[in-house]
């Protein structure tokens, strides 16, 4: 335990490292569109909600909501895969809502609630999708699976919300829970693995009922 | 991500004032677009005014018949509304054919208008770009351009607007109300609101410093036919080659913007009394002046195949 803190603790000292020797050279990218100074690195106070608990962290403004779960709560089930709201892997649920929590600062959740992998189920009291990706083999690596998860628990919910999505064939009528639908509105969660059709039949084994 | 301080905005005019008064700042409310940005330091404001919390998020009735939607309706709010469904069924077609369903419930509907007119060159702060950095050059134009603008863009730049739902509202004639720093609304047209790059590329908007969009209004319903039509790479969670929003009326009259062949919805009125006479009259009053790329050149003809698939699809509706 003690080693693999050190070595954790020593790699981001070397990352800490890598950006502080590129802000110095001035190597990184120019703001072209603010010619004024930048301010020092700025901290508020921020309490929300995590997992049904609540918490209160001083965070430097910077901090997204993944980093705030990840980095300083250390509920690294939520994973950091392209950090710019393409991959999908950082999906958290806030007030009921599916959020790329990469693309959200944690100062902006103030009396939030937020949902992660962890708050849906734990080894024991699987939450049934968490149960389903496992028995169908929803994933390979892993590391897309709590976004997925986190994404296909909201899309069902978003489904019997009748949220309509591009492929609702009338937008007059309530959507179906159909393999066409999940697959739509599972796009913004990317799998390197193609775990996609086994996530599909987890999905639909907890939607419950025949897909076509 | 550069530093900077925040603050939370109490009402929309304090907001306009904050942001007008101090150097460097700028409206927060999704935030997909800005933090990208931010991340890769392609935006560096020293001020963040969060206005997520301005109560500007309802879906309302106008007087004349029309619809009022609060700046910061969500796009999967506004898609999923039973207005908007019923009788503005394009919008709703072209919000839920752009970006993720994660992406979707944070995006505002102020946002998506706002997000940047933009292209991998733009993305890549080694290249040269005039919308990242005035006057340094555009890495675009010679480069690889496939994706980007036919009509509309300029020596400087050939970025297009990315947006799906702005395309929509274009079709349906919507005004963008805004609040500026002292207090002061004002109505703009559509049309009027996304800027053609010209020699200034990094200027986007017609707004003005500190000027804070409130909400977005659509006039009374059009009835007939709503479609969104959106051909892309992928079929989902992709910008589109090209995409037609249209309205199409019984009588084969109607209106149709172009979204993904130029730096804002493309939208040429001229050219739809040509409707009635197919896709073909239509689109060649559409894309009159294009100055495609090499890699581009494919779009001007898919203009006229999109729209063709649209008019057929309306016919049979």
């Amino acid at each position: 335990m003690e080693k693999s803190d050190a070595f954790a603790i020593s790699r981001r000292g070397a990352l800490v490292g890598t950006a502080a020797s590129a802000a110095l050279s001035g190597a990184g990218p120019g703001a072209a569109q603010t010619a004024g100074s930048q301010p020092a690195p700025s901290r508020m106070p921020v309490s929300f909600k995590v997992n049904g608990t609540p918490v209160q962290l001083e965070l430097d403004t910077r901090t997204t909501l993944l980093d705030a779960l990840r980095e300083h709560l250390h509920l690294t089930g939520s994973k950091k895969g392209c950090d710019h709201g393409q991959c999908g892997a950082c999906t958290v649920i806030v007030d009921g809502k599916r959020i790329n929590s990469c693309l959200s600062l944690a100062v902006m959740h103030d009396g939030d609630e937020v949902t992660t992998i962890e708050g849906l189920g734990q080894p024991g009291n699987l939450h049934p999708m968490q149960a389903a990706f496992i028995k169908h083999d929803g994933y390979q690596c892993g590391y897309c699976t709590p976004g997925q998860i986190c994404s296909a628990v909201a899309v069902l919910g978003e489904i019997k919300a009748g949220i309509p999505s591009h492929v609702t064939a009338s937008l007059t009528e309530a959507p179906q829970i159909t393999n066409a639908e999940m697959r739509e509105r599972m796009s913004g969660n990317i799998c390197r693995c193609g775990a996609y059709s086994n996530i599909l039949e987890a999905m639909s084994e907890v939607a419950g009922g025949s897909r076509t | 991500m550069k530093p900077f301080t925040y603050e939370r905005a109490a009402t929309p005019a304090d907001a306009a004032a904050a942001v007008a008064r101090t150097p460097g700042a700028k409206f927060i409310a999704g935030g997909t677009n800005l933090l990208d940005l931010m991340k890769l330091e392609i935006e560096a404001p020293q001020h963040l005014v969060d206005v997520s919390r301005l109560k500007l998020d309802r879906i309302e009735a106008t007087p004349d018949g029309g619809l009022r939607i609060g700046a910061l309706v969500t796009n999967t709010d506004l898609a999923a509304n039973s207005v908007v469904r019923n009788d503005y069924g394009v919008l709703s077609r072209a919000i839920v054919a752009g970006a993720s369903g994660q992406l979707r419930n944070k995006a505002t509907t102020a946002g998506n208008l706002l997000q940047r007119t933009r292209c991998p060159y733009f993305y890549d702060t080694n290249q040269p770009c005039n919308k990242r950095k005035p006057g340094s050059g555009c890495a675009a134009i010679g480069g690889v351009s496939r994706q980007l603008g036919v009509i509309g863009t300029s020596d400087a730049c050939i970025a297009t607007y990315p947006g799906d739902m702005a395309v929509a509202m274009r079709v349906l004639d919507a005004k963008v109300e805004t609040v500026d720093a002292g207090g002061q609304a004002r109505s703009i047209p559509i049309a009027d609101f996304h800027r053609l790059p010209g020699s200034t590329p990094h200027i986007d908007t017609v707004l003005a410093p500190g000027e804070l969009i409130t909400a977005v209004t659509l006039p009374k319903p059009l009835g007939g036919t709503h479609i969104y039509q959106k051909v892309r790479d992928r079929a989902s969670f992709a910008f589109a080659l090209v995409s037609v929003a249209a309205v199409v009326q019984r009588d084969g009259s109607g209106r149709v913007a172009i979204g993904g062949i130029a730096p804002k919805p493309w939208r040429v009125e001229a050219a739809e009394a040509a409707m009635p006479q197919g896709a073909k009259a239509v689109a060649s009053g559409v894309v009159a002046g294009a100055r495609p790329t090499h890699d581009n050149a494919f779009k001007v003809l898919l203009v006229g195949r999109a729209l063709g698939a649209v008019l057929a699809e309306a016919k049979e509706a």
